[in-house]
């Protein structure tokens, strides 16, 4: 029971740091917490995420529909992809630090290139699961390659374009938190500084990353739901039937 | 607002006897100046000198990636095993192990900490409920994709629902198991250089002792990324010798 109520404790603490301003553990009329004061630390990772996720697109999309267009390249698409699982973020994000030093855009460069493998191997395996007959058709009635590409195969594959992009997300943005021990001031300050935010602070920091988190993902999948043409969404529904 | 980065930099500055921005210990094997002095970006000497650093983060690490993947690996298992009887299941199941998959890491940690302390298993939970959507969507098209004519074949034998779940069905739904067990292992050793942060320790605790020296950075990448590899190519090579017959079969 002890123990049930230290965990009710930290929590009950945790949330009165996210909606109250309190003095800051190092002491000296500090405040922190609070609505307003967090708001700060979570818009930088917002953008450093949104950013990184814009360039992981502009040069992983073009490059997965192209290659899954000419049937060319499997190899570097999703083998890039399954190698980029391997790549541990954290020493990215250190070794980009230290060679070229802290910043939003440093931070935002390291992030997009995490982004970059679940993008372009989804993009290349998206445009290859397109039914090779809706194609043919669109060359018979006179598509050229580019509307093939943009009218017939894109819409096909966007909703397992969106699944990558749905991964590269919710990976740039759990990353971002990680950009703080660099310098950048992202939500991770919360959770690395109980020195200063304490133990409330930690959870307080915890509780608001996973919630943007599940909006973020929440919100992608309805952008999922949008794009995936009404055929694919009759045709599924009537697999599944 | 210093950071933890910049804080360890300026302590190691201050107690610095050898170059600017390494722990004096840096200098335990090497002169000040040259590669490891100047901070170049990979310094071959001192990495062969100092490998020894990393032996105990190294096991570490492979301990904390053995227990999540096994514990990941059974838990998604039994859900899929389950899930295949009931298939109502199966939507609530992918939901609540998608919803896991989302929360970030370190919030995963730090969330845990005031229930489960500093220490291995607050490392493990979160990295184990990460591989449960991957291992059990995997496992669940696996099943799903044996033949009706084999489950026939062995029906026709004689064989009751059980026989007929371990003797046909899970060997012929391998090849997508193991291919969810891959993409586990590969990434799960990748996340568990954040483990540290929940105390466990790993390469992580080695990358963060000094997190501005390249060589070191770069150390626990290659160790990082060659121990993905190595275990990868270890289950590939099980799978070969476990079930031979399925290099026999059309892809």
């Amino acid at each position: 029971m002890i123990v049930l109520a230290s965990i009710i404790d930290s929590f009950t603490g945790a949330f009165d740091f996210i909606f109250h301003s309190r003095e800051a553990v190092t002491g000296g009329g500090v405040p922190v917490g609070g609505p307003a004061y967090i708001w700060p630390f979570a818009r930088t990772q917002l953008e450093v995420t949104a950013v990184a996720l814009g360039g992981a697109l502009a040069v992983g999309m073009p490059i997965g529909l192209i290659l899954g267009h000419i049937g060319k390249g499997e190899f570097l698409a999703v083998g890039f992809g399954n190698a980029g699982r391997a790549v541990p973020e954290i020493a990215v994000i250190f070794l980009l630090a230290s060679l070229i030093g802290i910043g939003l855009g440093n931070v935002a460069i390291a992030l997009g290139i995490l982004g970059l493998p679940p993008v372009l191997t989804n993009t290349y395996v998206a445009m290859r699961q397109v039914d090779p007959t809706a194609v043919q058709a669109a060359r018979g009635m006179g598509m050229r390659s580019w509307q093939v590409i943009l009218r017939v195969e894109l819409p096909l594959a966007a909703p397992t374009i969106m699944a990558g992009v749905r991964t590269a997300a919710i990976n740039i943005f759990a990353t971002a938190t990680v950009a703080s021990f660099v310098g950048l001031s992202t939500l991770g300050d919360f959770v690395t500084q109980p020195a200063v935010y304490g133990n409330d602070g930690v959870v307080a920091g915890a509780i608001v990353i996973a919630v943007l988190a599940g909006l973020i993902e929440a919100a992608l999948a309805g952008v999922q739901w949008l794009v995936t043409p009404r055929g694919l969404k009759l045709a599924r529904a009537s697999r599944s039937a | 607002m210093t950071t933890l980065a910049a804080k360890s930099l300026l302590v190691a500055d201050s107690a610095n006897k050898c170059a600017p921005g390494l722990p004096a210990d840096f200098c335990h094997h090497h002169e000040t100046t040259g590669c490891v002095g100047g901070n170049g970006l990979f310094c071959a000497d001192w990495a062969a000198d100092n490998i020894d650093r990393y032996v105990g983060p190294f096991f570490r690490h492979l301990e904390i990636v053995a227990i999540s993947v096994v514990a990941g690996f059974v838990v998604a298992l039994a859900l899929a095993l389950l899930s295949h009887r009931h298939r109502t299941l199966i939507p609530p199941v992918l939901g609540a192990t998608g919803v896991l998959y989302t929360i970030p890491s370190i919030a995963f940690f730090f969330l845990l900490l005031p229930i489960t302390g500093f220490g291995l298993w607050t490392a493990v939970i979160p990295l184990a409920a990460y591989t449960l959507q991957i291992i059990y969507r995997n496992t669940i098209a696996g099943l799903a994709n044996v033949p009706d004519d084999a489950k026939d074949a062995g029906r026709g034998m004689g064989m009751s629902e059980r026989q007929l779940l371990w003797r046909v069905e899970l060997p012929l739904a391998t090849p997508e198991v193991v291919a969810g067990l891959r993409i586990a292992i590969v990434s799960t050793v990748a996340i568990a250089t954040l483990a540290f942060l929940a105390g466990a320790g790993g390469l992580g605790d080695a990358l963060y002792a000094q997190p501005s020296f390249n060589t070191n950075i770069i150390m626990v990448g290659v160790l990082t990324i060659g121990m993905a590899l190595i275990l990868d190519l270890m289950v590939v090579l099980a799978q070969r010798f476990a079930m031979p017959w399925q290099r026999a079969r059309p892809r």
